[in-house]
């Protein structure tokens, strides 16, 4: 059981739960008069501010907490709907076969070859920053891979004698792929959900690095590496401590979704 | 055919080490194999036929398998004492191997003529145009048509039995004293079966090589071997010259197998006779005799304990409980 | 062979259209893009006359026909910022992007393959695992955060290397270990996944029982085979660095296209937004074609068919 990650991700989990009741401070408030200060362990620190203080006198700890919420609310839209996407595609291609299949399949192909961050960042630029086109944006990135793995389990599906059974009893194909199809890949999906938490996470902070985010003030971790980019030299932790978390975060949802992933399907195995 | 033994087998054991147990697939096999005969090693799938080819090899499956005692003599010397090194050296010139599917057993981004070049640098080392030549003339030599075309090609421009062809090529090419067929015509057409199992046959007659030909077809058996061991459960239950084994089968299990080889002088609309059950499991084998769940003439004793070999005509031998008695 | 390239050749194309055809759509999605291009107190003549400069008048079919139409002459828009076409301004950035991506490539393979390849003959014991973290780091790390450390490391405690910008050697190191970590990881997932498919071949077998040494088998036969499923996804790999380029670039203030596109979001430059992009699909799209065109000649079983 790989526990550290299990306890990493658990601590995200709260964070974000639980944000007002953990964070010290607003995460919006700005006391520039505190300005700039280092983590409590370093000289110039103070335990009021526990992880130091950015440009405009923000506390880092607090504004970790929240971006802990920013990032796993995105996480979960845009896996749910990039995710559903890709999975409805799927089982469409799958299922129905044909010109459909093709067509669908090519349009996979397409989203395989081009990346889709360049979108993204359109999407950004006409339709304004927010969370809307954020999780439209990550849903982009998203749907080709789930897309192509939930078609290949539901063809070898089609081909089961439930199937067949169903056929002869007059279900509709509607049907048919609801009740029978779409239960026996939940497990694929819920796999690959949790494999791809990652690439969702970072996404997200790209974006928000790029200045393609949710807007500040609203924390993010992304928007946070941004903004102390230009302090380095003197206060480094503004960038680096997030960053730290983003890490960390993606670090464990990986090694614990390998770990997932060998436990439930190892046919999946380097996707 | 001279009665000396090219090959001696003793007592191997292999087993494979898995979390959920031991699998004993190779548990106690002995056999001899005299020079220039073709000795058949026949038995369901399942039976170690092929882990003791790998084993005599030395190329057992990566994952828990391991030989973990007997005895292989080759020309008197005990090879699996010997270093990775030197059983290098015996691999492809000793003893060779042919594969039971053509289509993987060659690879696929180099040149037929490259792959026999390798086998046959390892004997000669000649120029490149001599290495050349002794290619071409190998591929004559297993009946390939145009071979001085045919070396520059790549094996997915061949079809399955040509590709096994130049399997065979490449495994003679060493001049070995001994050649292990793993089931080499299964994965073929049935028509090119045959002209296959004759190719074996001149090449034995050309070379003076041993076969050891594994097989769990009793027909191909009666055409090819001058001796056959039938395997069962990871032992040799029956062994001994093939008219002896055909004409007076001894172990239970042979007279099954050979019974239910479909002959064309069998009453028409008559039922397959079939061998009810299925063989135990390797993990988990009785302690007596392992054929004893589904054979006609199980006794008591079958169950407890495993029976004694017992030679039932000169070199014909059989580990039964029913043929102590005589 | 030759069809082969025909063909790959007409479905690039298609992809361009349906690309630059996205690309046109998604722009006027949400109403107008001169909307957001607007100070705040624009007039309605101010933003009229901006419509008319952007060519956003007329119905949607006759603007797409129109951008169709002087996309083929090579006509892309015009920068909002820099007033210069936007394809002049590309292709001005673009050779200090592409110089820069080579040596990332090189890099991941030079480290990946080898990692790779050990962490494959080692399965399951420490030196997989450990290559397995190693890649597993290499992924999780956001490289616009690496580029940092890196930055903050080298360049501001130590001092050894500069912190950005083009110039000699030196300023070369920083920017492609951080735009080459990423691939670096999926370079050796992968080699290590088709190494182990490649080791339980049938073939492997053959050449031990021939009596190869196992270098040979192992270098010979086994790496060959084995790349070949890396070499397909050559087309993929460059796409990624050239996205990756965008944050590495912004990172290290390196004056690529990547930076470009990074500019052309911060300061809402759509019209050089969209050029960028079509132009990116060519780069792209043109990259795959001659990746996949190696690949035929490379695998035997496609060029001889």
């Amino acid at each position: 059981m790989p526990w550290l990650s299990i306890l990493v991700i658990a601590s995200m989990l709260c964070m974000a739960i639980l944000a007002p009741l953990l964070a010290p401070h607003s995460p919006i408030d700005q006391t520039l008069r505190d300005k700039l200060l280092p983590p409590f362990w370093f000289e110039g620190g103070t335990s009021k501010y526990i992880l130091g203080t950015d440009a405009f006198g923000r506390d880092i700890l607090s504004r970790l907490i929240y971006g802990a919420r920013v990032s796993l609310i995105v996480a979960g839209l845009a896996l749910t709907v990039g995710g559903g996407l890709g999975l409805l595609i799927g089982i469409l291609a799958g299922y129905r076969g044909g010109i459909v299949e093709t067509i669908l399949m090519r349009l996979v192909d397409a989203a395989f070859t081009f990346p889709a961050i360049l979108f993204a960042l359109l999407l950004a630029v006409t339709m304004g920053q927010g969370l809307g086109t954020l999780v439209i944006a990550i849903s982009l990135l998203l749907w080709a891979p789930f897309a192509r793995i939930i078609r290949g389990e539901v063809l070898a599906l089609k081909q089961r004698d439930f199937v067949a059974l169903a056929k002869v009893r007059g279900c509709s194909e509607v049907r048919i792929m609801l009740t029978h199809i779409l239960p026996n890949v939940l497990n694929t999906f819920m796999v690959l959900v949790t494999l791809n938490i990652g690439v969702v996470i970072i996404a997200e902070a790209a974006l928000s690095f790029l200045g393609a985010g949710i807007p500040p003030p609203t924390p993010t971790w992304g928007l946070m590496v941004s903004e102390g980019r230009g302090r380095i030299a003197e206060a480094w932790w503004v960038s680096l401590i997030p960053g730290l978390a983003i890490t960390a975060l993606v670090l464990s949802v990986n090694l614990f979704g390998d770990w997932l992933r060998d436990r439930l399907d190892p046919r999946l195995r380097q996707q | 055919m001279s009665n000396e033994n090219v090959l001696e087998v003793r007592d191997l054991v292999t087993y494979f080490f898995l979390r959920r147990g031991v699998v004993k697939a190779v548990d106690g096999v002995s056999f001899d194999l005299k020079r220039g005969e073709v000795l058949g090693l026949v038995g369901e799938s399942g039976c170690g036929k092929s882990l003791t080819a790998l084993s005599i090899m030395r190329l057992l499956p990566k994952g828990g398998a391991r030989t973990l005692r007997g005895a292989v003599r080759l020309g008197g010397e005990n090879i699996l004492t010997r270093s990775p090194r030197q059983m290098r050296e015996i691999r492809g010139r000793r003893i060779s191997m042919i594969l039971q599917d053509p289509q993987t057993s060659l690879n696929p981004v180099f040149s037929v003529g490259e792959q026999l070049r390798e086998a046959i640098f390892r004997r000669t080392r000649g120029s490149k145009a001599e290495v050349m030549r002794e290619a071409v003339e190998a591929l004559r030599r297993v009946e390939i048509a145009a071979p001085d075309q045919r070396i520059g090609q790549f094996p997915h421009q061949m079809s399955g039995g040509m590709k096994q062809r130049v399997v065979g090529a490449i495994a003679v090419c060493g001049q070995p004293e001994v050649l292990i067929a793993d089931e080499p015509t299964t994965a073929l057409d049935v028509t090119i079966q045959l002209q296959y199992l004759k190719l074996l046959k001149r090449l034995q007659a050309e070379t003076g090589m041993a076969i050891l030909f594994i097989t769990h077809d009793f027909g191909v058996v009666a055409r090819m071997c001058d001796r056959v061991a039938v395997m069962y459960a990871g032992r040799i239950v029956e062994c001994g010259p093939v008219v002896q084994i055909f004409e007076h089968p001894s172990h239970p299990y042979t007279q099954a197998l050979i019974a239910s080889v479909p002959r064309m002088s069998g009453t028409v609309g008559g039922r397959l006779a079939t061998i009810d059950g299925q063989p135990p499991s390797l993990l988990d084998l009785p302690a007596g005799c392992r054929f004893a769940a589904r054979c006609a003439h199980v006794q008591a004793r079958c169950r407890d304990t495993y029976p004694p070999t017992v030679t039932v005509a000169g070199e014909h031998t059989a580990d039964c409980w029913r043929l102590g008695a005589q | 062979m030759g069809g082969f390239i025909a063909r790959r050749l007409l479905q690039g194309l298609v992809l361009l259209v349906l690309v630059a055809t996205v690309v046109f759509f998604l722009g006027r999605l949400t109403g107008n893009p001169a909307d957001l291009m607007l100070p705040e107190d624009a007039t309605a003549e101010d933003r009229a006359r901006l419509i008319k400069a952007l060519g956003l008048d007329g119905s949607l079919m006759t603007q797409y026909r129109a951008f169709i139409g002087s996309a083929l002459k090579g006509d892309l828009g015009t920068s909002l910022r820099m007033r210069q076409p936007a394809v002049d301004v590309f292709l001005s950035r673009l050779p200090n992007t592409l110089v820069l991506i080579p040596w990332a490539l090189l890099l991941a393979m030079l480290v990946g393959i080898p990692l790779g390849v050990v962490a494959a003959l080692n399965r399951g014991r420490f030196l997989d695992r450990a290559s397995g973290t190693i890649a597993v780091l290499g992924i999780a790390t956001p490289s616009f955060w690496l580029g940092i450390v890196l930055i903050f490391v080298f360049s501001v405690e130590l001092g050894w290397l500069p912190s950005g910008r083009m110039g000699g050697p030196e300023h070369y190191v920083l920017p492609v270990i951080t735009l080459g970590t990423f691939l670096t990881a999926g370079f050796m997932r992968l080699t290590r996944s088709s190494m182990l498919d490649v080791l339980e071949s049938e073939y492997v077998k053959l050449a031990r029982i021939k009596g190869l040494s196992e270098t040979m088998v192992i270098w010979k036969h086994c790496l060959r085979n084995a790349l070949i499923p890396v070499l397909t996804l050559w087309g993929v790999f460059v796409g990624n660095l050239i996205t990756g380029a965008i944050v590495t670039e912004t990172v290290f203030a390196w004056p690529g296209v990547g930076r470009l596109t990074y500019e052309a979001v911060i300061y809402r430059d759509f019209p050089l937004l969209q050029a960028v992009i079509i132009l990116k699909a060519i780069l792209i799209l043109t990259i795959n074609l001659v990746v996949d065109i190696l690949y035929a000649y490379v695998d035997p079983r496609i060029r001889l068919s």
